[in-house]
C-alpha cells in the first residue's frame, strides 16, 4: 500500500539520500532554494554528489564543503552578487567535474528525463563550445529536412529537493510567487522528490481549495514533505519573504577572508535550523525581508 | 541646453537597435541596455514587449533601482518557466547583453577565462542562455569599456554564443536565425555588415577617431564610418532621467564623462 502520509524530518529526508547520487535542486540562483535541506546535507556525511541546479548558494556551499563530485549547470550566481564566490573557488581549484549547459538545454534535459526519453533534440549548443566540452552528440532528422541537432541527454535525477509555500501531508503542494522556475520539471525528472514547505496543513482541500492552480506538480511525484518556515533563507521565497542580501554579502566576504569553509560553516550552516536562523535574527526577521526589486 | 553624458549617448545609440523589431521581447541586461530598450518602447517602437525584470510583461517600462515592489503594472506574464517556450525558442526576442569577451566572428564568452574547462583561471557566470539566444533570435551588445581585452585577438576563451565562424558550424545545423545586430561601446557604434558578417565601425562618438577604436580592438575592423553618433535630444534625455531616477547610469562608464550638449 502506498504511504500517503509523507511527513518526514529533514534528517529523515537526507537519510534517504546516498553517496554518489544525482541530486536536483529546485529554484533559480538566489531564489526559491531549498536551503534548509541543503544545510541538512551539509550537516551529514553525504558525499560524491552530482548536483544538477540553476545554481546559487546551494551549489556554492555544497562545493565549498567538498560534497560535489560533478556539477551540471548553466550558471551559478547570486544575482546582485553576480559571481558565486565559493563555486568560483572550487572551479578555479579544479576541484569539480562539470557539465556546462545552456539554461534552455538544461530544462530540456529535465523534460527528457521526465518523459523517460534518452534525449530531446535541440538546435541549442550548435556553434558553441558546449557540445565538445560536454561530449554532447548530434542526431539527424529522419525527415526530408535532414537537420542536424544536438541530442540533449536526459538529466535523470535520483532525487530532487524543492522548497514550496505549502503542502499537506500527502504532498499536495502549493507554490506561489511570480515565478516557480523549473521546480515541476525537477520533480518529474526525479525518482524521488522531497519538499520542504513554509506551512504544512493537514488536508489542502479543507484549507485552500480556491488556490489549487498553485499545485505546480502532482503529488505522485512527491515522496516526502517537511515543514521548515524560513527554509529558503538566505534565498528569496516570494510572496513570503525576499532574499537576505546582507547574509549573501557576509557569505561572499567569507570566501575571501578567511576563505576556508570549515571556519565559517558554523555560521552559515550551524548545528540545527533553529540555531542557524537565530544567527540571522530568527524566523520573524527572515519573514520581514522585503521582496527583491529587479 | 542640457549636458549629455557618454552613458546617455550610448543609451540613445543602443535604443536604435530596437527600432523596427516588431512585437518581440526586448531584453536589455544591465543599466544601459535596459534603459535603451525602455527608451525605444517609449519613443519609436511602442510595439516592443518587455518584462519588469522578474516575471511580468509591462507596457510601461519599469524604472531602474529601488521602487515599490508593486509599482510595476503587469499587462502580461512571462516567467522563466515559460521563457524558452515563448520568447527564446520561437525567435520572438532581441537581447542586448554585455559579455566578457567578443571576437571577430561575434562569438561571445561569459563563462570562463584562461586555464582549462576543468580548471579555469577565472570562473565567471557560466554560459547562461547565450547558446540558445544566439541560435534563435537577434542579439546586440553593449560594452562600457572598449579594450582589446574585451575585443580579443583570435577567438574568445570559451565560445558561449554562436557567431559567424564557419569552422564552428556543425554541418547540417540550422543557423538561419543567427542574427547579430549592433555593438555599442564607449567609443563607437559597430555592426556585422562587412563581408562574411565582418565587424564594421559605422559611427564614432564625438571626439573619437577610427584609429583610436582600432587601437583598442584585438582584430581588424572595417572603416564604414558615416559620421558622428547622434546625441540624444531633449525628449530622450527626459525619458532616460525618468526611467533612471537614481542615476545608476552615471556609474556605468568610468568617470561618467560629459560629451556634449543637447538642444
Amino acid at each position: 500500500m502506498t504511504m500517503l502520509d509523507k511527513r518526514m524530518t529533514p534528517a529523515e529526508i537526507v537519510g534517504q539520500l546516498s553517496d554518489g547520487m544525482t541530486l536536483g535542486i529546485g529554484g533559480w540562483g538566489p531564489r526559491r532554494k531549498p536551503m534548509a535541506l541543503v544545510r541538512e546535507i551539509l550537516r551529514s556525511d553525504l558525499k560524491d554528489l552530482t548536483v544538477v541546479a540553476y545554481g546559487g548558494a546551494d551549489v556554492g556551499m555544497l562545493c565549498a564543503a567538498g560534497k560535489v563530485k560533478k556539477l551540471v549547470f548553466a550558471f551559478v550566481s547570486l544575482d546582485a552578487i553576480p559571481l558565486e564566490p565559493w563555486f568560483r573557488k572550487a572551479r578555479e581549484a579544479g576541484q569539480i567535474e562539470v557539465l556546462e549547459l545552456d539554461e534552455g538545454m538544461f530544462q530540456w534535459g529535465l523534460k527528457a528525463a521526465a518523459f523517460g526519453l534518452p534525449f530531446l533534440p535541440t538546435r541549442v549548443g550548435l556553434g558553441t563550445d558546449l557540445a565538445e566540452l560536454g561530449g554532447l552528440k548530434t542526431v539527424q532528422s529522419p525527415y526530408a529536412d535532414g537537420e542536424v541537432l544536438i541530442a540533449m541527454p536526459a538529466l535523470k535525477l535520483d532525487a530532487a529537493l524543492l522548497h514550496v509555500n505549502r503542502s499537506d501531508w500527502r504532498g499536495n503542494i502549493h507554490a506561489f510567487g511570480p515565478d516557480v522556475y523549473y521546480d515541476e520539471w525537477f520533480a518529474r525528472a526525479a525518482a524521488k522528490t522531497y519538499v520542504s514547505c513554509e506551512q504544512l496543513v493537514d488536508r489542502m482541500e479543507d484549507h485552500y481549495p480556491a488556490e489549487a492552480q498553485a499545485n505546480i506538480v502532482e503529488r505522485a511525484f512527491i515522496s516526502g514533505v517537511t515543514e521548515i518556515p524560513g527554509g529558503a533563507h538566505p534565498s528569496s521565497m516570494p510572496p513570503a519573504y525576499g532574499w537576505d542580501m546582507k547574509a549573501f554579502k557576509a557569505y561572499t566576504d567569507a570566501a575571501k577572508e578567511p576563505g576556508n569553509w570549515a571556519e565559517v560553516a558554523d555560521r552559515f550552516v550551524a548545528s540545527d535550523e533553529q540555531t542557524y536562523l537565530a544567527g540571522f535574527g530568527g524566523v520573524e526577521a527572515v519573514k520581514a525581508l522585503p521582496l527583491p526589486i529587479f | 541646453m542640457t549636458d549629455v553624458t557618454l552613458a546617455e549617448l550610448c543609451i540613445f545609440a543602443c535604443s536604435e537597435a530596437f527600432r523596427n523589431n516588431g512585437e518581440v521581447v526586448a531584453t536589455g541586461v544591465g543599466p544601459v541596455p535596459r534603459l535603451a530598450a525602455s527608451l525605444a518602447k517609449l519613443t519609436h517602437s511602442p510595439e516592443l514587449m518587455m518584462t519588469d525584470g522578474e516575471a511580468y510583461l509591462v507596457e510601461q517600462p519599469v524604472p531602474l533601482g529601488p521602487r515599490g515592489y508593486n509599482d510595476r503594472k503587469a499587462a502580461g506574464y512571462l516567467p522563466f518557466s515559460r521563457f524558452f517556450d515563448a520568447a527564446v525558442w520561437t525567435g520572438r526576442r532581441h537581447a542586448m547583453v554585455t559579455p566578457t569577451q567578443i571576437d571577430r566572428f561575434g562569438q561571445i564568452n561569459l563563462s570562463q577565462l584562461g586555464g582549462t574547462h576543468q580548471q579555469p583561471k577565472t570562473q565567471m557566470l557560466g554560459v547562461r542562455g547565450f547558446p540558445g539566444n544566439t541560435i534563435y533570435h537577434p542579439n546586440s551588445f553593449f560594452f562600457p569599456s572598449h579594450t582589446s581585452r574585451v575585443f580579443v585577438a583570435g577567438e574568445v576563451d570559451m565560445v558561449s554564443g554562436v557567431g559567424y565562424n564557419p569552422a564552428k558550424r556543425v554541418p547540417g545545423g540550422n543557423y538561419s536565425a543567427v542574427d547579430l545586430r549592433s555593438i555599442v561601446t564607449n567609443l563607437c557604434v559597430m555592426d556585422f555588415g562587412g563581408p562574411d558578417n565582418a565587424i564594421r565601425v559605422v559611427s564614432l562618438h564625438p571626439g573619437v577617431t577610427f584609429a583610436q577604436v582600432q587601437e583598442a580592438t584585438g582584430f581588424e575592423l572595417i572603416d564604414a564610418v558615416t559620421g558622428e553618433t547622434a546625441l540624444p535630444d531633449g525628449e530622450a534625455l527626459a525619458i532616460i532621467a525618468s526611467l533612471d531616477p537614481h542615476n545608476i547610469r552615471a556609474s556605468v562608464i568610468k568617470d561618467n564623462p560629459t560629451i556634449g550638449r543637447a538642444a
